[in-house]
């Protein structure tokens, strides 16, 4: 059981007031607030130990160059890669899926081929893929959703076919919380010799990541979605796959020698590390895995289900209330509308109640089309938020529909 | 009323309003009062779209006047559109390109029209301004 109290002071931000009302911060899944842990990393790494790695033979260069390279296999722990170099630090979910878009589609895309994503995308897991398809020729196909939020999964048997190079897929749902069955997917698309990028930036803070039970071939994050620092990210892919890939960028660290002539590159996961690293990030993502780990993952999925109980039961006898996304495998990320009440309304009005939510499509704008509306109100909470935030939520919204009535 | 007059007049009304529950009760209500918006001009072609809210704008020269009349889907900008009416509409040209609009800022919406809240009403002002040069460069041709 989680002393969510004691939990929440750890975290600095999570204390203050905003327009004289104690803060209730539910946009979890833009960005989480940070632990102390991770923030004095961060600051005792510059006031301390900073010196850029992997170049020097000093003493700092050396210290720091253990660190970052400690940070590495913290991170390939957590989500239990085999090897080392098999996680790439990146700047984010973003940069990583990016990074996969161009090297992946260099090296096995071409014209016709299919790359396979899904309705419920967020646009970074969409326009990488869509760039990459006009470069090569290639088509991007969609899997469909249901009325649920779900994936169609008879339809995937047949998008799955000879012709499909990539499955990318998010694991799960930025605006509306759906977690996809993606074992059984990777199942699928395997038994098709169809490697799958799992787009992680919503399933990591929230349960147990194992990409080695999973099976997929390629995983990318976020740190500051996962109580990390911003500016850092990962890519995991399987051995076989980034062997076969050539370097997204080229510059510092990715190189093994350099003549006017000809390059060679260093091996991975250097390879697609190309510039300075970010190792304070990196370092502090370290300590960001590390405080999660010490709380418990499945701790946290049990307290954070709860969560989702509790807000879907209170949002249920909410008149006029809708969610969109009702799949019963959710993680605690609430998608609704107030009938005839404009989302950006009801965003602004509890921003003055002291409530962060977000309001708007969710960078999902062909989720939001397939539902048919433009934006809902999203309310993402997290393991330090509590049944009382929830409450004053709930009287906030009902506050909205009698300003609005 | 010239268009500073309009902004003090509004500054005046918020004044009373010392709680943002208040102040946007209050944009509810003018809201309602925003004069119809003819649904000929509901078009993509008079959109002024932001990530969140729809603003759809018309503009028309009324004699040596410019006539503003505009319309959204979402009630608290609908409100702050009725303001920024209020303020605008009904003066010259040149009136409008000179306008400096220290009314938002001093009740407290600056918010509401900052770059990063995306939501049209900045897009809404600019252009409305740009109506006023339009029409100002104009009058000045013939």
């Amino acid at each position: 059981m989680l002393d969510v109290q004691l939990i929440r002071k750890n975290f600095p931000v999570l204390g203050q007031m905003v327009y004289k009302k104690p803060l209730v911060y539910f946009d979890n899944g833009a960005t989480t607030q940070k632990p102390k842990q991770v923030i004095e990393t961060l600051t005792n790494l510059y006031a301390e130990q900073n010196s850029s790695v992997h170049r020097a033979v000093h003493y700092l260069s050396s210290q720091i160059t253990e660190r970052y390279e400690a940070a590495r296999m913290v991170v390939k722990d957590f989500i239990h890669a085999e090897k080392m170099q098999e996680v790439i630090f990146t700047a984010g979910t973003t940069a990583s899926i990016n990074l996969l878009a161009f090297s992946f589609g260099e090296a096995f895309i071409n014209p016709d081929d299919e790359i396979l994503i899904s309705e419920m995308e967020h646009h970074s897991n969409i326009v990488p893929w869509q760039l990459l398809a006009k470069r090569k020729g290639a088509k991007l196909k969609v899997i469909p959703i249901n009325e649920m939020g779900e994936l169609r999964m008879d339809k995937l048997e047949k998008l799955l076919n000879g012709k499909t190079k990539l499955l990318a897929l998010t694991h799960v749902s930025n605006a509306i919380g759906t977690i996809n069955p993606v074992k059984e997917i990777i199942q699928k698309a395997h038994a098709k010799n169809i490697p799958v990028l799992l787009d992680g930036a919503q399933a990591i803070q929230h349960g147990n990541v194992d990409v080695h039970d999973l099976d997929c071939d390629f995983y990318a994050f976020s740190g500051h979605k996962v109580y990390g620092p911003n500016g850092i990210g990962v890519l995991y892919g399987k051995e076989k796959w980034l062997e076969k890939m050539p370097p997204y960028q080229g510059g510092g660290d990715m190189i093994s020698s350099v003549s006017f002539e000809n390059t060679t590159f260093a091996d991975l996961p250097l390879k697609f590390e190309a510039g300075t690293a970010n190792y304070p990030a990196a370092i502090a993502l370290a300590e960001g895995l590390n405080y999660v780990s010490s709380i418990g993952r499945s701790d946290i999925a049990v307290y954070e289900k709860k969560l989702l109980t509790y807000a879907t039961e209170k949002f249920e006898r909410i008149d006029g209330l809708k969610i969109y996304g009702n799949s019963p495998d959710k993680i605690s990320t609430i998608s609704f509308l107030l009938e005839g009440i404009h989302p950006q309304d009801i965003g602004l009005v509890l921003d003055k109640l002291g409530i962060a939510v977000r309001s708007g499509n969710h960078c999902a704008q062909p989720l939001m089309k397939s539902f048919g509306i433009e934006g809902t109100v999203r309310a993402s909470l997290c393991f330090y938020n509590t049944e009382e935030e929830i409450d004053l939520l709930c009287e906030g919204l009902e506050k909205i529909k009698q300003m609005f009535a | 009323m010239t268009i500073n007059e309009a902004q003090d007049e509004i500054i005046e009304e918020f004044q009373i309003f010392d709680d943002w529950m208040d102040r946007y009760n209050y944009l509810i209500d003018l809201s309602k009062d925003l004069e119809p918006y003819n649904p000929k001009y509901r078009t993509n072609a008079y959109l002024i779209e932001g990530c969140q809210s729809k603003v759809w704008l018309y503009a028309e020269m009324d004699g040596a006047l410019i006539h503003f009349s505009a319309d959204t889907d979402a009630i608290i900008t609908k409100g702050i559109v009725a303001l920024l009416i209020r303020v605008l509409s009904g003066h010259t040209p040149e009136e409008i390109k000179d306008s400096d609009l220290y009314f938002i800022e001093k009740i407290g919406l600056k918010d509401n029209l900052s770059p990063t809240r995306a939501n049209g009403l900045l897009s809404m002002l600019k252009q409305m301004k740009l109506f006023g040069l339009a029409y100002y460069a104009k009058q000045q041709k013939n």
